[in-house]
C-alpha cells in the first residue's frame, strides 16, 4: 500500500543577490507503508530540504506530496501542522531535544499536537530505548547515544505512519551509530511505521536493503 | 496543551518569571493602596460629622471651622460669645446644640472641653450611641474628671482612675502644664470617629482653666449643632453667613469636606498617574523579560513547530505566559496592598481618627487585576509575534 508519493516536487531559495537557487527538484518519489528506505546523498545535496517538504515544515512551489492519501502540497500551513503532528516522526541529526524539559517531557511533547498526551506510551517508549531509569533526567544529563534514544522514542511517541531520520547518527560515535541505527530500525518495525532515512555514510547506508541515490532523484543542480 | 506549554516554561524561567511577577506585584499594591485610599478617604471624611449637621463658630473658613470642631484639626478660627449659642440653642429649626471649647493638650493629645449631653444624647455614628468601656461614665460637669477617646486612651496607655495635668494650648509645650489635676472616669469605645482622638473634660474646665484668659472664660470655640430638618440648615445658612459677619455657620458638613477633597484632588491625580506609571513599567517589564528571552527559546519552538505545535499555539503560548505572569503578580499584589494599606490606614487614624476600611470590598479589586493581566498580555503581544514568526526550518537543523 503506497504511503508516500512525490510528483515534479519543486523547491527554491531566493539568493540575497536576486534570482532563485532550486535546490529540490524531484519528478518522481514513492514510499510504501512500513518499508524502509535510505536516500544516499551529500552535504548541500537538498535530502533534508526533500525530507522538510515532506513532513510539511516547507512549502513546495511546485509539484504534490500524496501522504497517507492526503495532499501535504495544497494544504495551508496550520493543516501541515496537524498533519505532521498525526502522521509523521522526525529524528534529526542533532536531535532537536528541548534542554529545559525532562526525558519524558520531551517525549510527551512527540504526542502533544496530535492525538495528545498519552503518559504510560511515552514511559513504554523510554523503557523500549532503554531509558525507562531516566525519565526524570534532563538531556543533559545524559550521553549523545542516550540523547538519540530518546530522539527516536519521541519520533515514536504519536504512533506515526511515517518516521523522518536525518542524518540520524551524524553526531554519534561509530558504536554508538550502530545501535542507534539498529534501534531506529526495530521500533519502527515494531510500530508499523515506514522509515525514510537519509545519510551520506555509506555505513549507515549499507546497513538497508533499500537504498537510493538522491542526486538521480533529484534533479536540481546542487 | 497552551497550559502545559505555559505551566513548563514558568517552570524553565522560575528566576525571571518570580522577578517580573514581583515587580507587577509592587505595581499592583501601589496602584491598589493608591486607588482604595483615596476612594475611601473622600467617602468615609464626607460622611465623617460625629453625628451632627452643622457647626457654628467665629467668622472664618467654613473648611477651618469644620477641621477644628469635628476634626480635631487645625486651630480655631476665634471664640464665639456665649450669647451666640444661646441664641442658637434656643432656635426652633435646632435640635441639638453641643457647645465645646479648647485650647489645652496633653503631650499633644488634644482637650476639649464640652456637656454631658454629647455623650448621653448623641449618636456618632447613625443609629450607634457612645458606649464606655467597663467601669467607665461619663463626667459631671464642675468635676475634675476627663472621659478620653478609645484611640488616645489605648496611645496613652490611660484607664479609668489615671490622673492627669494638661498643657497650656493646641500644641505640646513641657513647659506649659497646668496645675489642676483631672481623673478619667471613663473610656469611650472605638466609634472610628475623630472623637476618639480626644481628651474629654467638662466645657467649664478649659473655660476656666487657670493661666487662660479670665475675660473669655464665658466663650466657646464652636457649637456642634443637629438641625430637626435639612431646610432648617439652608434657612440658617442664609440667616448666620449672610448677616452681621461675626459668625459662621458651615453646613453642611460632607459637602464643605467634600470641597477639601476637590482642593487637593491634583495630589490624588498625581499619585494615580504615578502609580498608573509604575504598573506600565512593570507591564513593560514583562514584554522585556520575555522579549530577551526569544532568542534563547527560538530553537525549542522551532523544535514544538517541527512536532507539529501551530504556529497561534506558540503565540497563545506566549501570551498566556506573559498573563499568568500577570496573574501572579496581580495576586501577589494584593499582599502587597493589605500591608500598604493598612499601614496608611493606620497613619489616617493616627492623624485624624478616622478609621478606614482597605480591605473592604473596592470595585478596583477585580478590575485593578483584570487591567494588569490585559497589560500584560498586551506586553506579551510583542515577543508572541517573533515567537510566531520563527522560521522553522532554519532554526532547527543545518540545510543538507
Amino acid at each position: 500500500m503506497l504511503l508516500l508519493a512525490a510528483h515534479d516536487l519543486l523547491k527554491a531559495f531566493a539568493l540575497p543577490g536576486g534570482g532563485t537557487h532550486r535546490v529540490v527538484d524531484v519528478a518522481e518519489f514513492s514510499l510504501v507503508a512500513g518499508a524502509q528506505l535510505a536516500l544516499r546523498g551529500e552535504s548541500g545535496s537538498g535530502k533534508t530540504t526533500f525530507l522538510h517538504l515532506i513532513a510539511g515544515i516547507l512549502a513546495a512551489d511546485g509539484g504534490s506530496i500524496t501522504l497517507d492519501g492526503r495532499e501535504v502540497a495544497t494544504l495551508g500551513e496550520a493543516a501541515r501542522d496537524r498533519l505532521r503532528a498525526e502522521t509523521i516522526g522526525y529524528i534529526f541529526q542533532t536531535f532537536n531535544l528541548l534542554q529545559g524539559h525532562t526525558v519524558l517531557e520531551n517525549v510527551e511533547f512527540g504526542m502533544a499536537f496530535g492525538r495528545g498526551v498519552d503518559r504510560a506510551h511515552a514511559e513504554a517508549l523510554l523503557r523500549r530505548v532503554g531509558l525507562g531509569d531516566k525519565l526524570g533526567h534532563f538531556p543533559r544529563q545524559l550521553s549523545t547515544g542516550q540523547q538519540q534514544r530518546v530522539a527516536v522514542a519521541r519520533a515514536l511517541a504519536n504512533r506515526p505512519k511515517l518516521v523522518l531520520a536525518d542524518e540520524p547518527t551524524g553526531n554519534l560515535d561509530a558504536r554508538n551509530a550502530r545501535e542507534a541505527l539498529a534501534l531506529i530500525r526495530e521500533v519502527c518495525r515494531e510500530n508499523g511505521a515506514a522509515l525514510l532515512l537519509v545519510s551520506h555514510d555509506e555505513g549507515v547506508l549499507g546497513q538497508f536493503e533499500q537504498v537510493q541515490d538522491f542526486a538521480v532523484l533529484n534533479c536540481a543542480v546542487p | 496543551m497552551i497550559f502545559n506549554l505555559i505551566y513548563r516554561s514558568l517552570r524553565q524561567h522560575a528566576l525571571s518569571t518570580l522577578v517580573t511577577a514581583g515587580s507587577i506585584a509592587l505595581a499592583a499594591g501601589l496602584l491598589l493602596t493608591v486607588w482604595v485610599v483615596k476612594t475611601q478617604s473622600q467617602v468615609v471624611f464626607a460622611a465623617t460629622n460625629s453625628g451632627f449637621d452643622a457647626v457654628l463658630g467665629a467668622r472664618g473658613s467654613k473648611l477651618q471651622l469644620v477641621l477644628n470642631a469635628i476634626f480635631h484639626l487645625e486651630a480655631s478660627p476665634g471664640n464665639i460669645e456665649s450669647k451666640d449659642f444661646e441664641m442658637i440653642r434656643r432656635h426652633p429649626a435646632v435640635k441639638a446644640a453641643i457647645p465645646i471649647a479648647l485650647g489645652d493638650n496633653f503631650q499633644g493629645w488634644r482637650i476639649v472641653g464640652t456637656v454631658e449631653q454629647l455623650f448621653a444624647d448623641i449618636e456618632p455614628v447613625t443609629g450607634r450611641h457612645y458606649a464606655f468601656a467597663s467601669d467607665g461614665r461619663n463626667f459631671k460637669l464642675g468635676a475634675m474628671e476627663a472621659v478620653v477617646g478609645a484611640y488616645a486612651a489605648k496611645q496613652l496607655g490611660w484607664k479609668v482612675g489615671t490622673t492627669f495635668k494638661p498643657y497650656h494650648g493646641l500644641a505640646f509645650d513641657p513647659k506649659a502644664q497646668h496645675d489642676e489635676v483631672y481623673s478619667v472616669v471613663g473610656v469611650l469605645e472605638p466609634t472610628g470617629t475623630p472623637v476618639d482622638r480626644v481628651i474629654w473634660i467638662p466645657l467649664e474646665g478649659v473655660q476656666t482653666m487657670k493661666g487662660h484668659n479670665p475675660l473669655a472664660a464665658t466663650e466657646l470655640s464652636a457649637v456642634l449643632l443637629q438641625l430637626r430638618a435639612p431646610t432648617a440648615g439652608l434657612m440658617l445658612n442664609n440667616q448666620l453667613n449672610a448677616s452681621g459677619g461675626r459668625l459662621t455657620f458651615a453646613y453642611p458638613i460632607g459637602a464643605i469636606v467634600a470641597d477639601l477633597f476637590n482642593k487637593i484632588s491634583w495630589v490624588d491625580k498625581v499619585l494615580t498617574l504615578v502609580a498608573w506609571l509604575v504598573v506600565a513599567v512593570a507591564s513593560a517589564s514583562v514584554l522585556v523579560s520575555i522579549y530577551n528571552s526569544m532568542s534563547a527559546r527560538a530553537r525549542d519552538i522551532a523544535i514544538l513547530r517541527a512536532l507539529g505545535a501551530r504556529r497561534r499555539t506558540i503565540f497563545g503560548a506566549v501570551v498566556g505566559e506573559a498573563a499568568a505572569i500577570g496573574l501572579l503578580g496581580s495576586v501577589a499584589g494584593f499582599a502587597v496592598f493589605a500591608a500598604l494599606a493598612i499601614g496608611v490606614a493606620g497613619i489616617i487614624q493616627a492623624q485624624t481618627g478616622v478609621v478606614l476600611e482597605p480591605l473592604k470590598w473596592n470595585p478596583v479589586f477585580w478590575w485593578g487585576p483584570a487591567v494588569f493581566v490585559g497589560l500584560c498580555v498586551l506586553g506579551g503581544m510583542v515577543p508572541a509575534l517573533k515567537a510566531y514568526r520563527v522560521p522553522v526550518a532554519e532554526t532547527i537543523a543545518p540545510v543538507s
